[in-house]
């Protein structure tokens, strides 16, 4: 397989799992919205810096944050790469540029994801729409993530979609908890007050994952379990201890086909083994903003060996 | 033109329905208007599905757009096809030892065939390619000869594209559609296939292979990138064929190869099927300014260790003038006369000839030597006066960069309005595929139609459709 192509899907799925990602943000921050349980500008700053797009916000609307510019920011802004909108059509570009190593099946999924999206997104989205717009992106989304999973071989194509989904995926939950974290640590002042509770019930939704931490660690929310939850417990399928999983295996299946380890497959293990075997006890001795801002880097440096390992630019 | 009597393929020159139509006929007059609206509306979302598109050049905003599509099949019979075939086949060899000829010996300038400026002074003349022999001898590996029709028995030729022709991807989907769409019609009619025609290229070009070649030869497609016109089609081809869809900067020449980067190194390629101009494939050798192409590639291909499909230099026989000469071409290299027909051309370099230009300008097609894709032509009979007379400054200005040639009659075959049937002006582009092995000339081909009434120009950059083309078994 070409280096380029190799490049293209796992571009194509990182931004997949972007859009996907940051619709749920937005559906997260318009139920605190509606619910009016804390500030809500607030939670929109921390959702437009979770998003990772909090200074390019500020540069092109100004300083105040409206709900109103918020979502239309995230949701379909053109001078924000990393709406949902410019998130889609780049994954749409890059299903163009891999067109030969995907199934007309996905490449159809992801065609009529960007046709519905495109679409529906063409203008501001009123409000009583919202929740039926994210709800189809949330489904278009995940029906190029069926149709990969029905459809392709499981092959070196697959591993470079895969590789791309979940590393995407880590970074994402990790920055949820970076811009969350306070409410985790354990704290002499309002212990389980309807503040934290809210704050807690953000993280979870954030994730799609109240009904599997409530089926895991029962109905009474308790921030170390949350914590565990979303960094450890590999029974869930957005946490980081999972997603590095996941990772690893691809890249394992791609080395038995190549022949021999390469430093990115080196460098995936070592993160697992140094931040992921521990308890949770030990992550919160170790600092958790200190930890989390430590897994950002790690996995970005994990992105950029990948980069040069499989060749995808020179 | 508005006088002179237009065939229809359906229908002739009168209200009969011509035999290779008569089935299809039957059927259509069976069917309700409003179902066959609902089936048209349905081809146009699952063209859009697929993602069969093209892009405008020079339209920033509608980035992508689809080539209209009509639902109405163009009906070829089976004996009209085979003696289109032997043209074909004859036009094509011909301009394959024309091509060997010119970059070697140039016997037919010493002949006094064609006068030597014609060629040395030709800008699509490649020097490079003086003395160098293509793996298998071969040129032209892919052909598509654009005909023309103005009666039952009247074909003409309009272009060679011998440089690399677009558009088998619409011959494919559009049947791929119709099977889809009107199963049906595929059990009344015994239609030729053509959904071979992807296997048969990479066959094709197979057999071309250099012989440095080990085991099966590694075969990719070369595109400009995500951003030309008809990105569609490389992927298109490259998947249809399980090869590689490579650009520019995924190769580069290793110890006296070409060769692509995969993420597990550099491997050799030996067949490339090139979709970008001569001028971009080496900025060594051609172009320094060209971002798209390898730096060596040449120096690889002269020295036999690569086929490049087209051959480089291939382009001279898409020269406008260089096509006024086909029938002595014809003539000159296979001792026959040529069995499909040259529209009559006045090469305005010559006095003689300009002079009958201006005078009959209205009546006239002029087109410039070196143009495709429909741009920078004039069409007398429709033009208005300030476009005649404009044009006339441009011809006077620069004679020898045109040609013209009288307006035919082009055939129509109708097309499925909210009226109803309706005829609309055709063209015909059928595809041929070159190898030591022999000349394989896929049965059908693309059919172009002028979607406004009366038009003649057919291609897509013009507002130009497409219909889905069968040859039936007789």
């Amino acid at each position: 397989m070409l280096g380029k192509t190799a490049n293209g899907l796992f571009w194509m799925y990182r931004q997949l799992e972007r859009a996907e990602n940051i619709a749920r943000l937005i559906e997260t921050g318009q139920r605190i919205a509606l619910t009016r349980l804390g500030s809500t500008e607030e939670e929109w700053k921390s959702v437009l810096q979770t998003s990772g797009s909090l200074a390019g916000y500020y540069e092109h609307l100004g300083d105040e944050i409206t709900r109103d510019h918020a979502v239309d920011w995230l949701l379909r802004s053109k001078d924000n790469p990393g709406s949902v909108m410019s998130c889609i059509a780049q994954a749409r570009h890059n299903a163009r540029l891999v067109r030969t190593a995907i199934t007309t099946e996905v490449w159809e999924a992801t065609n009529t994801a960007y046709m519905t999206a495109k679409d529906q997104l063409a203008r501001k989205v009123a409000d009583r729409d919202l929740p039926g717009v994210l709800r189809m992106l949330r489904q278009r989304t995940g029906m190029v993530r069926g149709t990969t999973h029905g459809t392709m071989l499981r092959n070196e194509i697959y591993d470079f979609a895969r590789i791309g989904t979940f590393l995407e995926r880590a970074d994402n939950t990790a920055r949820i908890i970076d811009v969350k974290y306070y409410v985790l640590l354990p704290s002499v002042m309002s212990v389980g007050s309807s503040i934290d509770n809210v704050q807690w019930e953000i993280l979870l939704r954030s994730v799609s994952g109240r009904g599997g931490f409530r089926m895991a660690y029962g109905a009474q929310t308790d921030p170390h379990d949350i914590a565990q939850f979303l960094i450890l417990d590999r029974r869930m399928p957005r946490s980081l201890a999972f997603c590095i999983g996941k990772i690893i295996d691809n890249m394992a299946y791609l080395s038995a086909d190549y022949g021999g380890q390469l430093p990115c497959c080196v460098m995936a293990e070592e993160v697992q083994q140094k931040y992921l075997r521990l308890s949770i006890d030990e992550v919160f001795e170790y600092g958790l903003h200190e930890y989390i801002q430590k897994m950002l880097g790690e996995m970005a440096a994990l992105g950029r060996q990948i980069e040069i390992d499989y060749r995808f630019y020179e | 033109m508005a006088d002179r009597p237009i065939f229809d393929e359906m229908t002739g020159l009168g209200d009969e329905v011509r035999q290779p139509y008569a089935n299809f006929h039957g059927w259509f007059e069976g069917e309700d208007p409003r179902h066959l609206r609902a089936k048209q509306r349905e081809a146009e979302e699952l063209f859009r599905l697929t993602g069969i598109t093209f892009n405008v050049y020079g339209r920033a905003e509608a980035e992508e757009r689809l080539i209209p599509f009509d639902i109405i099949p163009r009906i070829i019979a089976g004996r009209e096809w085979q003696r289109l075939s032997r043209g074909i086949e004859q036009r094509v060899r011909a301009l394959n030892a024309f091509l060997y000829d010119i970059y070697h010996g140039q016997e037919i300038i010493k002949a006094g065939r064609i006068p030597q400026d014609m060629i040395s002074r030709n800008d699509a003349f490649e020097p490079q390619m003086i003395g160098v022999t293509p793996p298998g001898r071969v040129y032209t590996h892919i052909v598509g000869i654009d005909l023309v029709r103005t009666g039952p028995d009247q074909f003409y030729v309009l272009e060679d594209n011998g440089r690399t022709p677009s558009g088998v991807s619409y011959m494919l989907e559009n049947r791929e559609t119709m099977l889809q769409m009107f199963p049906e019609l595929f059990t009344r009619n015994r239609v030729q296939p053509v959904q071979t025609y992807p296997t048969d290229l990479l066959n094709s070009l197979s057999a071309c292979a250099p012989d440095c070649a080990e085991g099966k030869p590694c075969v990719a497609v070369m595109t400009p990138g995500i951003y030309n016109s008809a990105y569609f089609e490389h992927a298109f081809l490259a998947d249809q064929m399980g090869v590689e869809l490579v650009e520019g900067n995924d190769m580069r020449v290793m110890d006296g190869r070409l060769c692509m980067r995969t993420t597990q190194g550099y491997k050799p390629i030996d067949v490339i099927y090139r979709r970008i101009d001569d001028a971009f494939l080496d900025p060594l050798n051609f172009n320094p300014e060209s971002a798209l192409g390898v730096p060596g590639i040449m120096d690889v291909y002269r020295a036999g260790r690569l086929t490049i499909a087209n051959a480089p230099g291939t382009g001279i026989c898409d020269d406008k003038a260089i096509y006024s000469y086909m029938p002595e071409i014809v003539e000159f290299y296979t001792g026959e006369r040529p069995l499909l027909e040259n529209v009559p051309t006045w090469r305005c370099a010559e006095p003689a000839a300009l002079a009958y230009v201006l005078d009959n300008l209205k009546e006239l097609v002029v087109k410039e030597v070196h143009g495709s894709g429909g741009y920078g032509m004039l069409i007398g009979p429709t033009s208005s006066k300030k476009e005649l007379s404009d044009f006339r400054k441009k011809l006077m200005a620069r004679p020898s960069n045109y040609i013209a040639q009288p307006t035919l009659a082009l055939s129509t075959v109708p097309i499925f309005t909210k009226a109803g049937l309706s005829p609309r002006h055709v063209d015909l582009r059928p595809y041929v595929l070159v190898s030591p092995q022999g000349i394989n000339i896929t049965p059908g081909g693309l059919t172009r139609v002028a979607l406004k009434k009366g038009s003649l120009v057919v291609n897509s950059s013009q507002g130009g459709g497409t219909k889905d083309t069968w040859v039936l078994e007789d």
